[in-house]
């Protein structure tokens, strides 16, 4: 059955994007069809499981032949079906998987459970091979973490969030500053204009990776409160670039400590957060004169996609690591 | 209704640590309280009392965590449900092998079970806190009566 130049069928769904793409020898796009519900969610302020899942349902077959169509291929040359388990919404995550299953089973061909972390570390396959021990910054709406690689497959989570991830923080930050949804962006954008007058707080946890945002979180909505109290104007720009001064500062230098201390050959930043205009320089900047080779995926693949599940799964293909039509969607799937 | 007032962090987690020590599989807990007031840090100090080894974080995206302990605890922030009439499965939670944290419960109210624990925490200043308990069946009645002493 194993065949190395292996195609495979990837289906996400584990948030607000229905997502299908097919993947040769898990570095090459035949295809990467991504149906965003960002305008849908916009409305609401943030993502609603609800209406998540709904969408999921209408577009998924669609989805699908659309990137099938694209990649010109017909299911018989497709040798395995790869999805996302989970983490994510249990609602959301169950109409891919269970499209997935019965995709597979119409088709008789394998099936493969995917990590979602896992993918969004994975999407930087597609700009080089990895190069082990390797470290992984992943930053997104539900994750803060740094993971150590020392082989395919094998992830050792060395620090993690101990209350919001980034991302999240963003969002409730956003929220405070009244911003439209999604937040990220629009306070990366916000923050290139303005300067770190405030100076919020570094939580910077001696002796460990972890990280932690809640206590920036509160400073920020407290400082706005109390500019609101005192009737004083809001600089959204200065607001914007100190908070994210503090969250990137943290970001970067703990990353950097670890990338030294566990002596990795490659820095992969994976993640939505990886987006952001300021962490990809900063990054950038601070690993200039080492030797560790930081990759940054373009940013098509930093937000969620199939792709990256595909790239995934190639390595569980190959590993013979697949699951049964017994597949059920785990919102807290472990790595 | 039971009510403590703690003038710190650790006191906080105190008085968690040692309701873990009483929970059973199944329990129900709704948890609620501004940003800030310290949900995390009592749902840490549940966790540490259940014995679970892992960090506890903001189940926010997701809206469930569970983790693996004594008991395994399952940790739920309903907030992205408002106004949503979505049943992800609670009763299976509810009625489940774990403990239940629930926090912004009321945008769940209609699924949740009658007999519960409700505590809410308040902030009284930077450090001091007001935390409420309050029982609602005969289970919870005697928890909340064997945490007074």
């Amino acid at each position: 059955m194993k065949k190395t130049n292996e195609i495979i069928l990837a289906i996400e769904t584990s948030c607000d994007e229905t997502a299908v793409a097919v993947i040769q020898g898990g570095n090459k796009i035949l295809s990467n069809v991504v149906a965003t519900q960002m305008e849908i969610h916009q409305k609401f302020g943030g993502v609603v499981p609800e209406v998540a899942s709904r969408h999921h349902m209408e577009q998924i077959t669609l989805v699908m032949e659309q990137a099938l169509e694209e990649a010109k291929v017909t299911m018989e040359q497709i040798d395995a079906v790869a999805v996302t388990k989970g983490p994510g919404l249990v609602g959301a995550l169950l109409v891919g998987v269970n499209a997935a299953k019965a995709i597979a089973f119409a088709h008789q061909k394998p099936l493969i459970a995917v990590h979602h972390i896992a993918g969004h570390i994975y999407a930087n396959r597609f700009q080089a091979e990895f190069d082990f021990p390797l470290l992984s910054l992943v930053v997104s709406g539900g994750h803060s973490e740094l993971i150590v690689m020392d082989e395919h497959g094998s992830y050792d989570i060395i620090g993690e969030t101990r209350d919001d991830a980034a991302g999240e923080a963003y969002d409730k930050v956003a929220k405070a500053l009244k911003l439209p949804y999604p937040g990220g962006p629009q306070i990366d954008r916000l923050a290139q204009q303005g300067e770190d007058t405030y100076n919020f707080p570094r939580a910077w946890l001696q002796d460990s990776y972890d990280f932690s945002f809640s206590g920036l979180k509160t400073a920020v909505i407290n400082q706005l409160h109390k500019l609101r109290q005192k009737d004083q104007t809001i600089d959204q720009e200065n607001i914007a670039a100190s908070f994210q001064s503090s969250v990137m500062e943290v970001l970067v230098e703990k990353t950097y400590q670890a990338a030294t201390a566990y002596e990795v050959k490659q820095l992969i930043v994976a993640g939505g957060v990886s987006a952001n205009k300021e962490l990809r320089e900063r990054m950038e900047e601070k690993f200039k004169d080492s030797s560790i080779q930081v990759m940054i995926p373009p940013l098509y693949l930093c937000t969620d996609n199939a792709a990256m599940i595909g790239a995934a799964a190639s390595i569980q293909y190959h590993q013979e690591d697949f699951a049964d039509l017994s597949l059920n969607a785990n919102p807290g799937f472990m790595l | 209704m039971l009510m403590f007032k703690t003038q710190s962090e650790m006191e906080t987690k105190e008085i968690a640590i040692k309701l873990a020590e009483m929970l059973h599989p199944g329990d129900v807990i709704t948890l609620d309280g501004d940003l800030g007031a310290g949900k995390t840090t009592f749902t840490k100090g549940l966790a540490e009392g259940l014995e679970i080894k892992r960090t506890v974080n903001s189940p926010t995206y997701t809206i469930i965590k569970e983790y693996e302990g004594r008991i395994p605890l399952y940790h739920m922030d309903v907030y992205r449900l408002e106004g949503s009439e979505e049943d992800i499965g609670f009763d299976e939670y509810f009625e489940g092998e774990g403990v239940t944290v629930v926090e912004w419960s009321l945008f769940i109210e209609s699924y949740l079970p009658v007999n519960r624990l409700m505590i809410s925490i308040e902030k009284v200043d930077e450090q001091q806190r007001s935390i409420t308990i309050n029982p609602k069946g005969d289970r919870y009645e005697q928890i909340s009566k064997e945490l007074k002493e």
